[in-house]
């Protein structure tokens, strides 16, 4: 498959690897931002083939283990209520809430359906003029323009049925956030390259500048990953931190501007709480008060406040590469797929559930950070 | 791909009405209207004839016995309906056990309202694949359900079998160093399905590889006897699940090669678009055997001469290392844990 094949080609990857292992001297620490990235690292066992000196911690990039408590509460309480199509990204349904999940909602009746895009939200909202149609807006800036997308639809159509639950979250914020924690070790990123198709790099200067740390823009093939973590390792062994594109196939400087113009016509910016981590300033979306009537918190009223996390769960500090998932002591004991405790255990991009399912069991060495750090 | 079944007969219904209702089901006149016209006259048999409570069954030696319910959204997908589907998870259940399916029970659970044509047709689709399958039809049952106590048409379909004389199917025969061999490409069904509950068109349709298998497995019993160990169909779950539930049952690792694994382009294309992973996903016309590692490469060879099983491959080898878990090596070189999936698997946001 073109655009696929060529970007798992095990030659390819092997040369890198090479140099890889050719340029590294030192140990260092590297972040994948997005949660598509921890997948791809998992699934394709990279993280088993790395040299020792090269430690990847799972960022905050998985927009399911992120989204508030009381954002899942909020789902719950509107997909329960009498008459309302709940809409959402399939991964979502399983992140529990403070009282359940959407699919345990869905168990006890609720109409709630998988989509793959809002737009098909729209088409149901259409078919069911009787129904309220809710979209469970989740995501990073990736989604952010097909959501906005969907308001301006059903504003042109005339739609007075369908609305959106949003829980929008950016990424410069919380690597900034990541940043400034005292207790991270974090040497370098890979920045979530289909955030950044949409938005562009350019907002990542600053951080570059702030941070002294190297900020490399990676796709989500092998391939990609590979490079992404050869530039990285270039830049840090030279002493550089720069800001560099290795996915230079989906993404510009400046991003998707026509994206960018739809996501501000109907979004702003505003302050989000990320579940597991606190209160993050300007760090998600919020639907503008002209078009206040497809905000579904606002057009039902809905009161929901953040309820009380599980004290066990350690998801912020994970997330944050402060510690890793099996050193948390709930981890496969009290904390499972099965019965997650937090969200990074829900979703197979959640760093818990990488760590629990796929990469453990075969490099415990590669788990330390502390061990690695100290030798440094 | 083109289907690569042919196309079966199914002639104009004999029923003088449009949809079913709770009276076909009320065990009066309507039933045996609807069983006359339809299960009897289609699925005719000397057993089926008796129109006994049950069927009178000449059976001999060890059996397999299994039984599934089928229940499916949409019940007509491209490569198939539910009447099959019936037939051929049943039929394929008891060649798993090494046996070779004789006689199925057929129960129907109905939603009000079916039109009389569906039914007509799932059952013309019933008779077909019994047929195919060498497999007869000898007693059942048909229940109404209320409109929204159901949905459409529920089947459960029970199946008997002899186990073959040279079959000796036993996890507990699996050793380490034993090849794991899978019959052809994977997910189509998984996708089929998914692209018609979802309204997602591709160039290329995908359609469901719901076929019997119990021909091709007694041919391999009869040219291979007791050196085939395990047979399993990886329905729900996919492959993922049926090696994980093999593992853990004989304390053995399996170790699996992802660049060996088929799947047809189309449907690799779909599974990346939408984010799901085939070796977790559904097949019904697939089986995935254990064998002794000198049978492997001949077995393998066999397979190709049959259109079913045209792209079996070694998938991988049992291992006394890492007991109870699967490990994959991908095609960078690396290696990972294949593990058991929790619940449905469930599309990602990006």
């Amino acid at each position: 498959m073109k655009y696929l094949d060529e970007f798992r080609n095990s030659e390819i990857a092997k040369n890198i690897l090479n140099e890889i292992k050719k340029t590294v001297t030192r140990p260092w620490i590297i972040m994948e931002v997005c949660g598509g990235q921890t997948h791809s690292l998992v699934k394709n066992g990279i993280l088993d083939m790395l040299p020792k000196e090269i430690a990847m911690v799972h960022g905050p990039g998985c927009p399911v283990c992120v989204t508030p408590l009381h954002l899942i509460d909020k789902a719950v309480y509107l997909a329960e209520k009498e008459g309302v199509i709940m809409c959402s990204f399939g991964d979502m349904l399983r992140v529990p809430g403070s009282r359940k999940s959407l699919l345990e909602a869905k168990a006890g009746g609720a109409d709630v359906r998988i989509l793959y895009s809002p737009l098909e939200a729209i088409r149901i909202a259409q078919q069911n003029p009787d129904r309220e149609v809710v979209f469970f807006a989740v995501g990073f800036e990736t989604t952010a323009p097909a959501n906005a997308l969907a308001v301006l639809h059903a504003k042109k159509l005339g739609l007075k049925n369908f609305s959106l639950l949003v829980s929008h979250v950016l990424v410069p914020p919380a690597i900034e956030n990541v940043m400034e924690d005292v207790d991270s070790h974090i040497d370098a990123f890979l920045l979530a390259g289909h955030v950044c198709s949409i938005m562009g790099y350019w907002e990542y200067y600053p951080l570059a500048e702030k941070f002294k740390i190297p900020l490399i823009v990676t796709g989500f093939e092998p391939i990609d990953l590979l490079q992404g973590i050869l530039m990285a390792v270039k830049q840090l062994e030279a002493g550089k931190y720069e800001v560099e594109n290795q996915y230079t196939r989906a993404v510009t400087e400046e991003g998707n501007l026509p994206a960018q113009e739809i996501i501000f016509e109907v979004f702003e910016v505003t302050d989000q709480v990320w579940r597991g981590m606190e209160l993050i300033p300007n760090s998600g979306y919020k639907i503008k008060d002209k078009y206040a009537e497809f905000d579904a918190v606002k057009k039902f009223k809905v009161d929901i406040q953040e309820a009380e996390e599980n004290q066990k769960c350690l998801a912020g500090e994970i997330m944050k590469g402060i510690i890793k998932p099996y050193q948390c002591p709930a981890f496969g004991k009290e904390c499972t797929p099965e019965n997650p405790l937090g969200a990074p255990m829900v979703s197979s991009e959640g760093a818990c559930a990488a760590y629990y399912h796929f990469s453990d069991m075969l490099r415990p060495e590669i788990l330390d950070l502390n061990k690695i750090k100290s030798k440094s | 791909m083109k289907n690569k079944k042919t196309e079966f007969p199914c002639p104009e219904p004999d029923f003088d009405f449009p949809v079913i209702t709770l009276a076909h089901g009320s065990g009066g006149k309507l039933t045996n209207k609807l069983l006359d016209g339809g299960v009897f006259k289609r699925l005719k048999n000397d057993f089926l004839d008796l129109r006994h409570d049950g069927a009178i069954l000449p059976l001999e030696g060890q059996t397999a016995f299994s039984t599934d319910s089928f229940v499916i959204n949409p019940v007509f997908f491209p490569g198939g309906n539910i009447g099959e589907l019936a037939v051929n998870g049943t039929v394929n259940d008891v060649a798993m056990c090494g046996g070779i399916p004789q006689y199925l029970s057929l129960s129907f659970i109905i939603e009000e309202g079916l039109p009389v044509k569906d039914f007509w047709k799932i059952l013309c689709s019933i008779e077909n694949a019994a047929r195919e399958a060498g497999v007869y039809v000898v007693t059942g049952d048909t229940k109404v359900v209320d409109k929204g106590k159901g949905d459409k048409i529920f089947i459960n379909t029970t199946g008997l079998g002899k186990i073959h004389p040279k079959a000796d199917i036993s996890p507990a025969r699996i050793r380490p160093g034993d090849k794991i061999i899978l019959s052809n490409h994977i997910a189509a069904h998984s996708i089929a399905i998914l692209s018609i509950r979802e309204g997602l068109t591709f160039e290329t349709e995908i359609e469901s590889d719901t076929t019997n298998l119990n021909h091709v497995i007694k041919d391999l019993l009869d040219k291979f006897g007791a050196d085939i160990k395990f047979f399993r169909d990886p329905t729900r779950g996919g492959v993922a699940t049926v090696l994980n539930e093999t593992a853990g049952q004989t304390a053995l690792g399996m170790e699996i090669v992802s660049e060996n694994i088929p799947v047809l382009p189309q449907v690799k294309a779909a599974c990346e678009m939408l984010g799901l992973d085939p070796l977790y996903s559904a097949n019904e016309g697939v089986f995935i055997a254990i064998v002794k590692p000198g049978i492997a490469d001949e077995m393998v060879h066999f397979l190709h001469q049959n259109p079913k099983t045209e792209k079996a491959v070694v998938l991988g080898e049992v291992t006394a290392d890492h007991p109870g878990k699967v490990l994959m090596n991908t095609t960078l070189g690396g290696r990972r844990v294949v593990h058991m999936p929790v619940g449905e698997q469930l599309p990602r946001i990006c």
